[in-house]
């Protein structure tokens, strides 16, 4: 919390969070999920065929701390959307039964609105973005 | 290491008019999840909910409270308790 103006870290996730419509900060990555919640909510943005980027908090605590520190939420996995904390596993797993996460993450508009060619599910500049500035 | 009941009488202690329903499901005694139902939530979205819960444990999920499943509901929400309020709201 004390050196947050000189923190690449914490500065690589704020950039993450704003240039990613969606991005989900998890343990693990969304092919090999390291923890049953995140696995869960990559399953279900997979199932809802959206794109999202990912980044794995793992390789350094540092990016859990930072990101904690900048959300308020002290678990993972996060969810943002459009640059706002959408939430955890649980809030997540209570939206897409409700189909509010398909609304949230503005799926009705997908026919209409072809953007930039994503790979199907996953983006994975969020993943190295972050761990390259870690200088690892 | 924390036990249901500690984290239930936390949650009702710190939040005002709150009922907790806690439960320790791997049985490790470091993975629970809470039902939460309090007055305090009314009006706040389901993050500031979780986060006010959250709040009352501080460092300790991610310590020794590995993980913290949360439902939350205001009171007076439709359906939390049956209450004679309108649900007009409800059916919009």
């Amino acid at each position: 919390m004390s050196d947050t103006e000189s923190n690449p870290i914490h500065d690589a996730i704020a950039e993450a969070i704003a240039e990613h419509d969606t991005i989900l900060f998890m343990k693990g990555t969304p092919e090999a999920p390291a923890c049953g919640f995140s696995a869960r909510t990559v399953a279900m943005l997979q199932s809802l065929e959206a794109p999202f980027a990912a980044v794995d908090i793992l390789p350094d605590p540092r990016i859990r701390q930072e990101l904690s520190a900048i959300s308020g939420w002290p678990t993972i996995p996060q969810l943002f959307v459009g640059g706002e904390l959408v939430g955890g596993c649980d809030i997540v797993t209570e939206m897409y039964e409700s189909g509010e996460l398909a609304e949230t993450l503005g799926l009705e508009e997908r026919e209409s609105s072809p953007v930039e060619p994503v790979a199907n599910g996953v983006q994975s500049s969020g993943l190295t973005q972050i761990e390259n500035r870690l200088g690892s | 290491m924390p036990t249901t009941e500690e984290i239930k009488q936390r949650i009702e202690a710190a939040l005002p008019g709150a009922r907790a329903e806690v439960e320790d499901y791997t049985g490790s005694g470091d993975h629970f999840r809470a039902t939460v139902i309090s007055p305090a939530f009314a009006g706040r979205s389901r993050i500031e909910q979780h986060k006010l819960v959250y709040g009352v444990f501080g460092d300790e999920i991610g310590g020794p409270i590995h993980a913290l499943s949360l439902k939350t509901q205001a009171t007076q929400e439709p359906g939390a308790i049956a209450s004679d309020e309108q649900h007009a709201a409800a059916t919009t």
